[in-house]
C-alpha cells in the first residue's frame, strides 16, 4: 500500500488550481477570451469566417479551422525563442483535431476560421488552457457550435493519480515517475476529442484517467459557462 | 452631397425587414446561453435559428439570446463576423476593377461583385473609375449569396457612393438593435442629432451631418446602444443619454 501522496502546493489529488475565464479581452477580434490554471494563463482571439489563402486549400465542401499556438517568449523561465517549433506545430494541430468535432464547419464553405493561442504565462498545462480559452472565443465569435470543449491534464506522481500538473510536479522524479495525461472532452457528452500521453502509464489505469478527466472537466465547464454568460447579461 | 434624412428613413426600414430572423418583439423572453445549453425541455416547441432538437429538449447551437417567441425558440447572436443573406444592405469600399463590374469590399469572408449592369445609370466601360473608383465607399444591396461569391446590387432608393460624413464599424450582430423596431431608434438618433445615418448589415455605419459636433455625437449614441445587448427599455435610457450628453 503506497503512503498518502502529497502534492506540492498543498491541493487535494483531484482539485484544480484555481481557474480564471474573461470573455471578450481582444476587441479586435470577431471573438477572443482568457483562461488560467493558477499560473498557466493562455489568450486566444478567433477571427472569421474569412477568405483562405492560398485558394488552394480551399474546400468548397466545408470550412476549414486553422489553430495556432505559440509559447511567448517572456512566458517561460529561459526565454523562448520567438516563432514556430516542432513542439507548437504539433500542439496546434492537436488543438484543431480536439476543437473540430463539435464546430459545424460546413456552415461556411471555402472559407477558414483562424484561432490564434498564445501562452502569456506558462506553469504547464498550456495546451489544456489553450484548448478551454479557444473553445470559449470561437463559442464568443458566433460560430455554430454543437457544445463546449473542457480540457485538463491528467497526471500520475509514482502511483497517485493527480489532477491538472504544475511545472514542479511535471518534473517529479521519485519512484514510477511522473505522467502527462492531457484530455479534452465534450462538455454535454462522452466523448473524448483529445488524449495525449507523455510518461508511462499502466493500460489498465486509462480508464480511471477518463473518469478524473471527466471530472475536472465538469468543473472547468461551469468557469467557462459563467465568463461566457457574464458578457452578454453585463 | 446624396438624397436626405426621409429617404433614408425608409430605406432604414427596409434593412430593418432584412435583418435576417431578428425580431424585436417586446413580449418574447430573453435570455444568454452557450452552445450545447438546454433552453427549454417538452414537445411544444420548434426549434429556429440557432437551435436544434436533440430528444425531447430544444439545444442551443451558438452562443447568444435565446428568445422564445410562441413555439418557436431561437438564439440570437451577439458578437462574431458578419454572415451575408440575400436582401442585406450593406456598405463597402471597392478594392479593385474589372471589365464587368467592381470588386467591392464589404467586412466579410467573400467579397462582394457589384455588375456594371446593375448601377441605376448608364457607366462608360472605358472610364468605369468616372463612376466608381478604387478606394469609393458605397451601400448596395446582396441581391445573391453563391457559392461562388455575393452579387451586389444598387438598384434602389439609397443606394449609391457615399460622400462626406464618415464611416465606423460596431459589431455586425448589433446592427438590429441599432435600427430598432421598425427603424425607432435610428429615427430616434437622426432626430436628436440632426445627421443622415446610414447602416449596413455588415456593421459598416455611414453618419453624415451638418456640423462634425453632430456627427461625433450621433457616432457616440450609436456605441451607446452598441453596447447594451441585455437592456430591457433602451430606447428611454438612450433619451435620457442625449439629455445629459
Amino acid at each position: 500500500m503506497a503512503k498518502e501522496h502529497k502534492r506540492p502546493d498543498g491541493r487535494g489529488l483531484t482539485e484544480l488550481r484555481p481557474m480564471t475565464a474573461k470573455v471578450g479581452v481582444i476587441p479586435n477580434a470577431d471573438g477572443s477570451a482568457m483562461f488560467a490554471f493558477g499560473n498557466t494563463v493562455a489568450i486566444a482571439a478567433v477571427y472569421g469566417p474569412r477568405q483562405l489563402h492560398p485558394q488552394h486549400m480551399q474546400d468548397p465542401a466545408s470550412g476549414v479551422l486553422r489553430v495556432n499556438y505559440d509559447l511567448l517568449s517572456f512566458s517561460v523561465y529561459d526565454r523562448k525563442k520567438p516563432g514556430p517549433s516542432r513542439r507548437s506545430q504539433e500542439i496546434s494541430k492537436v488543438t484543431e483535431w480536439a476543437l473540430s468535432p463539435v464546430i459545424d464547419l460546413a456552415a461556411f464553405p471555402s472559407t477558414v476560421i483562424d484561432v490564434q493561442i498564445y501562452i502569456i504565462q506558462a506553469d504547464a498545462g498550456t495546451r489544456t488552457a489553450g484548448i478551454n480559452a479557444a473553445s470559449m472565443a470561437l463559442a464568443h465569435a458566433g460560430i455554430p457550435m454543437r457544445d463546449l470543449i473542457c480540457s485538463v491534464a491528467v497526471g500520475k506522481q509514482d502511483k497517485a493519480l493527480v489532477v491538472d500538473l504544475t511545472k514542479e510536479e511535471e518534473d517529479f522524479e521519485e519512484g514510477e515517475g511522473a505522467t502527462d495525461f492531457a484530455v479534452a472532452k465534450v462538455a454535454n457528452s462522452d466523448e473524448f476529442t483529445l488524449l495525449q500521453l507523455d510518461g508511462k502509464i499502466q493500460p489498465e489505469i486509462v480508464k480511471e484517467v477518463t473518469r478524473i478527466g471527466a471530472e475536472a472537466c465538469k468543473k472547468i465547464y461551469e468557469v467557462q459557462k459563467k465568463a461566457l454568460k457574464e458578457v452578454i447579461e453585463k | 452631397m446624396r438624397r436626405q434624412t426621409n429617404e433614408e428613413q425608409e430605406f432604414n426600414e427596409e434593412s430593418e425587414i432584412s435583418a435576417a430572423g431578428v425580431s424585436e418583439d417586446p413580449h418574447a423572453k430573453r435570455k444568454a446561453v452557450i452552445p450545447g445549453e438546454i433552453i427549454v425541455s417538452g414537445e411544444d416547441f420548434l426549434p429556429g435559428e440557432g437551435a436544434r432538437r436533440e430528444g425531447n429538449d430544444i439545444v442551443s447551437a451558438r452562443f447568444g439570446l435565446a428568445e422564445q417567441a410562441g413555439r418557436i425558440v431561437k438564439v440570437l447572436a451577439v458578437t462574431g463576423a458578419f454572415i451575408p443573406r440575400r436582401n442585406n444592405v450593406v456598405i463597402g469600399r471597392v478594392t479593385n476593377i474589372t471589365f464587368r463590374g467592381w470588386v467591392v469590399d464589404i467586412d466579410s469572408a467573400a467579397d462582394g461583385f457589384l455588375p456594371i449592369e446593375e448601377s441605376p445609370r448608364f457607366v462608360n466601360k472605358n472610364a468605369m473609375d468616372q463612376y466608381l473608383a478604387i478606394g469609393d465607399v458605397i451601400a448596395a444591396k446582396i441581391w445573391s449569396v453563391g457559392g461562388k461569391g455575393i452579387d451586389l446590387s444598387l438598384r434602389g432608393k439609397g443606394f449609391g457612393k457615399l460622400e462626406g460624413g464618415f464611416i465606423f464599424r460596431v459589431i455586425p450582430n448589433r446592427v438590429p438593435r441599432i435600427i430598432g423596431r421598425e427603424g425607432s431608434m435610428i429615427s430616434l438618433i437622426k432626430d436628436k442629432t440632426g445627421c443622415g445615418i446610414t447602416v449596413g448589415q455588415n456593421g459598416w455605419i455611414w453618419i453624415n451631418g451638418p456640423t462634425i459636433e453632430a456627427q461625433v455625437r450621433a457616432r457616440k449614441a450609436i456605441e451607446f446602444v452598441a453596447d447594451k445587448v441585455f437592456v430591457e427599455g433602451l430606447t428611454e435610457k438612450v433619451e435620457e443619454w442625449f439629455e445629459k450628453n
